[in-house]
């Protein structure tokens, strides 16, 4: 588990200090993955490089599994960073050394003797997939590759907690793909905890159980992926769940429209179809759409109602737990 | 004028002389690198931005290696001669030109070094930082192994400088090729001598720097390299 505690850290700028974090508290649980989001300059790495303990905070602290790592020096510092696997920005593998002998660095720096390190190096290599390159150079490998040899790098000691920063820019979707299918199993199959930098929601939307939205240094939003999707005003909802276009001709044909979140595969698969035998209304979909948040699917439609019992119905879709999010048509509010 | 130095003669001087200069600039290149490439490390370390950044350290260092560096061979020559005396127990010969020479190329492989170290990526060594390695094996096993090829060829580039500075090895008696051009060909007008030296001095350099160059290509395992 990690704990950041009100961490604030400022760089030195041109025109006085610049403010990186400013009182960022967090908590990944043991055996999840966040993602920490935000715009270009939000302090998503200061944070990553902080808890990795690249960089040290001004003030704060970061504790993983309950020890604080903040005031840390020398051999403790060193032992701290075994626990702790870091997948850095950019390409950071040792370019004279094979794939093998780039997952094998951490193993050396424990002391861990030849035969072990071996049957390490060997394991890890199975679990990213990639046995089949142990002998190749990485500028034999593709960019995907290299990435997933960093993972298996950063696993190599065996740390409880695992960060990435960026782990798939400059990746296409494919290849993004294999590096995200990497770190999803190392949570599974190691029960390791995650926290990931990422501008690219599809990370989020893959494979974060939570996620922190940063802004200015500041948390904005925080809290389950699931939970935050159903909010119609929070940032996560804005940017995982299928866009809506716009459509007033249809909508004017209408008596009530709305906005409908549905989490999971009940209500995705069960519930409008439910509301039309049940009311007695006409319910169409006029926008949105399915997707998936990791396994559970979701979805956002538009729905236009026509009825007398309209209003009811959207209640009743709200009482059995979807979000009903806006009431576009007739009285605000109906349901929230 | 005198009649010209049969070939036969000036083909012993050649070899002579190029036992001597090849005996001072391998000793000299080899002492320059094993003091200058932690020089270069200690410069990398403590830069700004370094493993061990220590600005002031930093800073003092570079000067005296620039210093170092910007001292004509000659001076160094001169007044390395007490402290030469002391080494080696004589102050003349060709043994004795390999201490001012050594020193006098510390600094210059020094830069080298740095110059060469701070050209590994941030990523890398802050990959290898985050796995608790320790200083010294980031020096080693990051650091200096994945500058490897870039160093062969640097000390290829300070094998050809030094062959440069010791032509003037000849006013400690320290004899070598540089020497043979000047005394024997340039100072008694032995054309035959002097053109024969250049030649030669040509074949020598543009061999050292093939062998070096292709060693660097050997044990370079990125893309243009694949062997
Ligand atoms: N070493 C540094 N020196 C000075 N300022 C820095 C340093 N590192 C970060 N900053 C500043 O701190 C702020 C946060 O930077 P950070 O790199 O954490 O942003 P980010 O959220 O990762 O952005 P991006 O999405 O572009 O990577 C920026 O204003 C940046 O200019
Ligand atoms: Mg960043």
């Amino acid at each position: 588990m990690i704990t950041v505690e009100n961490l604030t850290k400022s760089f030195a700028g041109r025109t006085g200090p610049v403010v990186a974090l400013d009182g960022v508290s967090l908590e990944v649980q043991a055996g999840t993955v966040l993602g920490v989001v935000g715009p270009s300059g939000a302090g998503k790495s200061t944070l990553a490089r902080c808890v990795a303990l690249l960089e040290r905070p001004d003030s704060g602290a970061i504790r993983v599994d309950g020890t604080d790592l903040v005031s840390l020096d020398g051999t403790a510092l060193r032992a701290a960073r075994r626990q702790i696997g870091v997948v850095p920005q950019g390409d950071s593998l040792l370019r004279q050394r094979t794939a093998a002998g780039n997952v094998a660095l951490p193993l050396e720096s424990a002391g861990v003797p030849g035969p072990q390190r071996r049957n390490r190096v060997a394991e890890l290599l199975d679990l990213v997939g990639l046995t089949d390159k142990a002998g190749s150079y990485p500028d034999q490998l593709s960019g995907g590759q290299r990435q997933r040899i960093a993972v298996a790098r950063a696993l190599a000691a065996g740390p409880s907690v695992l960060l990435a920063d960026e782990p798939t820019s400059a990746l296409d979707p494919d290849t993004t793909g294999s590096v995200l299918t990497v770190l999803d199993r190392a949570r599974a199959e190691l029960g390791i905890t995650v926290l990931v930098v990422t501008h690219d929601m599809a990370v989020v939307r893959r494979i974060c159980d939570d996620v922190a939205v940063l802004e200015d240094g500041r948390v904005v939003e925080h809290g389950k992926v699931l939970d935050l999707v159903s909010d119609a005003a929070s940032r996560t909802a804005a940017s995982l769940l299928p866009a809506i276009d716009q459509n007033p001709l249809a909508e004017s044909r209408f008596d009530r429209v709305a906005d409908v979140v549905l989490v999971g595969f009940a209500a995705v698969g069960a519930l409008l179809p439910e509301v039309t035998s049940r009311f007695g209304v006409e319910l169409n979909l006029l926008g949105g759409g399915l997707t998936r948040l990791a396994e559970t699917p979701v979805a956002r439609f538009r729905v236009g109602l026509k009825g007398e019992r309209a209003d009811s119905a959207l209640e009743w879709i709200s009482e059995a737990g979807a979000s009903v999010q806006r009431t576009l048509k007739g009285p605000q509010g109906v349901a929230a | 004028m005198r009649t010209a130095t049969p070939w036969s003669t000036v083909f012993d001087m050649l070899v002579d002389a190029t036992g001597e200069t090849l005996y001072m600039v391998g000793v000299s290149t080899l002492v320059a690198t094993v003091l200058g490439i932690p020089v270069g490390v200690w410069l990398q370390l403590t830069a700004p931005g370094g493993l061990k950044p220590r600005p002031l350290l930093h800073k003092a260092l570079g000067f005296i290696t620039d210093l170092g560096r910007s001292m004509p061979f000659v001076v160094l020559l001169i007044a390395l001669t007490a402290l030469t005396r002391l080494v080696l127990g004589s102050s003349i010969g060709t043994s004795a030109v390999i201490v001012p020479l050594s020193i006098g190329a510390v600094p210059f492989v020094g830069r080298l070094v740095q110059n060469i170290l701070s050209e590994v990526h941030v990523a890398v060594v802050e990959a290898a930082v985050t796995t608790g390695a320790s200083t010294l094996r980031i020096v080693r096993s990051v650091l200096l192994r994945e500058s490897l090829p870039a160093l062969i060829n640097a000390i290829g580039v300070t094998v050809i400088a030094v062959l440069g500075y010791s032509a003037m090895a000849g006013i400690i008696g320290g004899g070598g090729l540089g020497d043979l051009a000047i005394r024997e060909g340039y100072q008694r007008f032995n054309d035959r001598v002097l053109w024969a030296t250049v030649a030669w001095l040509a074949v020598v350099t543009t061999v050292i720097q093939f062998g070096f160059t292709r060693a660097a290509r050997v044990v370079d395992r990125r893309r243009h390299a694949s062997v």
